[in-house]
């Protein structure tokens, strides 16, 4: 509950609230192939919560050889530059597919879309079954690579050819990068399947009255990103699947001729073009953020909506924004590629694009401020975490614009500023809204438990601080011209030495980060079990989500942020199913 | 009285920015590369205030609102109305449409090569992990190269094809050894993987992609030695990928290329 007087009951609840909800999930268990949506949620939030793990643990062992490349470490002995490289990879690869495209839109979406819109369940259960289990495959596939001869692969999680096409070109450039490809592309069909899943439920299943402006704005958000991953990893599989045919079927889709590798001549290549990959690979790869951050944008006004208990500001506004960031975000892909030799022609159009796409995105931030200036905020840990969204999101937003001048890009481009950047906002911004709605839907995804708010508090701030500790010097190290995806700073160009300094304080700054989400781990195990039970609608919310399932149909007769006092309660808010009421405005 | 106080803090936190983008970048090796640190300024200065007035708005927001023990309503439940909306949207559109014009128009002011004054043509070749300088000598003709050639054990890490005629006097180095106050003409190429060659102190980044030959003109630049990084990622030793610029009085480059060239001559 936000503070401690939110703990007594606040009002009368609306009147259809039963007494508990029902144990739906009293015979299946987390493993079990199960095709309920809100068991497949749960076992999409422990996948990505396994991935992340692993990405941190990674993270943290490259920022340590960053700095003390010498450093024994238990367990792991001295690091390798190539090590380097195939962690650096296999973080980036987890972190973007396994937590960033899983968990807001795959854990969260099926644990509260179907229901938000009165579906009770997802359009194909069965279908939505498989696309976890397939996901799962290639998350096994993906990590195995670590442990088979040569190591992961070092190509990063871009993945550029020809240093991707040829074995000869690193030590995990053969068998680990083969298990790269394959397991994107087995994501790739499972993400698909899943998109395809979300797309049709929201266009068949929401119950009569949910018109498509009723709709949370999580479901927008949901429902835009299922649009932009149907488009975008198509793509992504079919640039997989001829990197992976330039590599063992002697095609040349992104390999010319003359390539002389480690002091071979490469045969029987010609004609392909390394910037072929980049085009396919950014066309996905720009919308991918999107794919990872629209879900945040969802929950972040869904929540300050709540807590400030007043509607949203500018829900129309909200939804055009997402549709027009959604569309735009196809059209930018080029701002990736400003260095890479394409004509100026095309990167001056690419660039007035990017800038143009900063523009719903302060719509967004506008009216999240809107949100909150008036209302009654309740200081719940989702609310705290939403707030950081918000910040994390400017900041990492208005470095957006600054690289998207070509002529500053040039500067930039591949420094530790793009690393801020992408951080700050791909990265931090959306971890911190999968936080907020782990807090806030925690009685749906482990039965009517809370999460304690103590340590939510606790772990808010430490991850705060952490963040800002660790990413915002990185815009400096880009300022000095720290090139990114480097092993070391000691045996590196002359004038990178004096930075050292400013790599230990980000050292030590990500161990505290890394440090909070203990307590975060803490609270889901202890939460999970012995957490305080939730009640019907312990946030008091307007949305579907925490009606009661009576076995009825559910049918809508309110917008879905009915905030402010009613005459026939003490109550401030109107759920979406209640009859139909005339509210003060 | 509120709006000195703004006017103050919005000058605090521009200088504070100015501060900031000039105090970590490298120093400059030419007066060209100011129009970039200038745009990079300009863009410090006012995404700084815009950054501080809404991350100080967010703060305010959620302390001012918070619920407070005594029963207080919502005092805003106001929707935005069109022209509300409307300023926002040409707000937003004007400061970062106007940067991209801004950068656009530094960017075509940027000198570049005139027709008359013939720039030195210099060809940079990145191969894991360093990068190789071939100069075309007094002849100024580069000679062919061919991949199968290529034998960096055997002093030919470029493959260069000695039966070339024009190729006698090609001068290959390890530094990028280049004239003071001469526009320079580079032909960017790759062996095996894309590299990215990367000069700080001139503000220049350009990719080096295999198959492709990219031009790029650096500016004529002050006597003296900087750093040339590789910026993308191209393998192992990627972070070792590193290369001296050495930009010299034009005499003392004249003496050098020719007791190079000379030098390669006789070695044939």
């Amino acid at each position: 509950m936000g503070t401690a007087n939110n703990s007594a009951p606040r009002g009368d609840h609306p009147p259809n609230a039963a007494k508990s909800l029902p144990r739906w999930m009293g015979h299946e268990s987390s493993f079990s192939f199960s095709a309920h949506h809100r068991v497949i949620a749960r076992q999409y939030f422990l996948l990505s919560l396994a991935a992340v793990l692993i990405g941190i643990v990674l993270s943290l062992l490259m920022r340590l050889h960053i700095v003390w490349p010498e450093l024994r470490i238990p367990f792991f002995g001295q690091i390798k530059p190539e090590q380097y490289l195939a962690y650096m990879t296999m973080h980036g690869t987890l972190m973007v597919f396994f937590v960033l495209s899983v968990a807001p839109q795959n854990a969260f979406g099926n644990l509260v879309l179907p229901e938000q819109i009165g579906a009770r369940a997802m359009a194909f259960p069965r279908l939505n079954m498989f696309s976890f289990w397939t996901t799962l495959l290639a998350f096994m596939v993906m990590v195995s690579a670590l442990f088979v001869a040569g190591g992961g692969s070092m190509s990063g999680w871009t993945q550029y050819p020809p240093l991707s096409a040829i074995t000869s070109a690193g030590s995990g450039q053969g068998r680990g990068t083969d298990l790269w490809i394959v397991s994107i592309a087995i994501f790739c069909v499972a993400s698909l399947m899943s998109a395809v899943n979300f797309i049709t439920t929201v266009l068949r299943g929401r119950v009569e009255g949910m018109s498509l402006m009723r709709m949370p704005l999580t479901v927008w958000s949901w429902f835009v990103t299922a649009m932009l991953t149907l488009l975008s990893f198509s793509v992504l599989l079919a640039a997989a699947l001829l990197l992976f045919s330039d590599r063992h079927w002697g095609t040349s889709f992104y390999l010319p001729a003359g390539l002389v590798v480690n002091g071979a001549a490469v045969a029987g290549h010609s004609g392909g073009s390394p910037l072929l990959w980049q085009h396919l690979f950014w066309f996905f790869g720009h919308p991918e953020v999107y794919i990872a951050i629209l879900p945040g944008m969802g929950v972040t006004s869904h929540m300050l909506s709540t807590f400030s208990r007043k509607p949203v500001y500018g829900y129309r506004g909200m939804v055009y924004s997402l549709l027009a960031i959604g569309v735009l975000g196809f059209m930018v892909w080029g701002h990736h590629m400003f260095v890479a030799g394409i004509s100026p022609y095309a990167v001056l159009a690419f660039s007035t694009l990017t800038m143009v796409i900063a523009v719903p995105s302060s719509v967004k931030v506008i009216n999240w401020l809107g949100t909150l200036r008036g209302g009654r905020i309740r200081f719940s840990v989702p609310l705290l975490f939403s707030v950081g969204f918000v910040s994390l999101f400017i900041t990492g937003g208005l470095s957006g614009p600054i690289l998207a001048q070509p002529a500053v890009d040039m500067y930039l481009h591949d420094t530790y500023f793009v690393v801020a950047h992408f951080h700050m906002i791909m990265g931090m911004a959306a971890v911190f809204a999968i936080f907020a709605a782990t807090y806030f839907w925690f009685p749906l995804l482990f039965p009517d438990r809370m999460m304690n708010e103590t340590l939510g508090r606790a772990h808010f701030w430490l991850t705060f601080i952490g963040a800002y500790a660790t990413f915002m010097p990185m815009h400096f190290l880009g300022l000095a011209g720290n090139p990114r995806q480097y092993s070391q700073i000691a045996g590196s160009a002359k004038y990178l030495q004096k930075l050292l300094p400013v790599h230990m304080f980000i050292t030590i700054s990500a161990f505290v980060l890394a440090a909070a989400q203990f307590i975060f781990i803490y609270n889901l195990m202890h939460s999970a079990a012995r957490g305080k039970f939730s009640g019907a609608n312990p946030w008091e919310a307007t949305t579907l989500e925490w009606e009661i399932d009576h076995g009825q149909k559910l049918t809508v007769h309110h917008d879905p942020y009915v905030f402010g006092p009613r005459e026939d309660s003490r109550r401030d808010y109107t759920m979406q199913s209640e009859p139909p009421y005339t509210y003060k405005s | 009285m509120a709006r000195a106080l703004s006017a103050l803090l919005i000058a605090i936190i521009a200088a504070t920015a100015y501060f900031f983008s000039r105090t970590w970048l490298p120093a400059l090796a030419t007066s060209s590369g100011g129009a970039i640190d200038r745009q990079l300024t300009l863009n410090f200065i006012l995404l700084g205030v815009v950054f501080c007035a809404t991350q100080i708005a967010l703060g305010l927001f959620v302390w001012k609102y918070r619920e407070r023990a005594d029963p207080q309503v919502v005092t805003n439940t106001a929707q935005p109305d069109a022209r509300v909306e409307l300023t926002w949207l040409t707000i937003a559109a004007a400061l970062f449409l106007g940067l991209n014009i801004a950068g656009a128009a530094m960017q075509s002011r940027v000198p570049q090569v005139s027709a008359e004054e013939k720039p030195v043509t210099v060809e940079v070749t990145g191969v894991q992990f360093r990068w190789y300088f071939r100069q075309p000598g007094p002849d100024g003709r580069f000679g062919q190269t061919k991949p199968k050639l290529v034998d960096a054990s055997e002093g030919n890490p470029l493959g260069i094809d000695r039966s070339d005629p024009a190729s006698a006097d090609d001068v290959v180095s390890a530094e990028l050894v280049v004239p003071a106050g001469k526009p320079i003409e580079v032909r960017l190429h790759a062996q095996d993987v894309v590299h990215s060659f990367f000069v700080p102190a001139l503000r220049i980044k350009q990719d080096a992609v295999p198959g492709q030959d990219t031009l790029v003109h650096l500016p004529s630049a002050e006597p003296g030695t900087y750093d040339i990084a590789c910026a993308q990622l191209c393998g192992m030793g990627h972070y070792q990928m590193n290369a001296k610029l050495k930009v010299v009085p034009e005499a003392e480059y004249r003496a050098w290329l020719e007791q190079q060239s000379a030098a390669q001559v006789a070695r044939r």
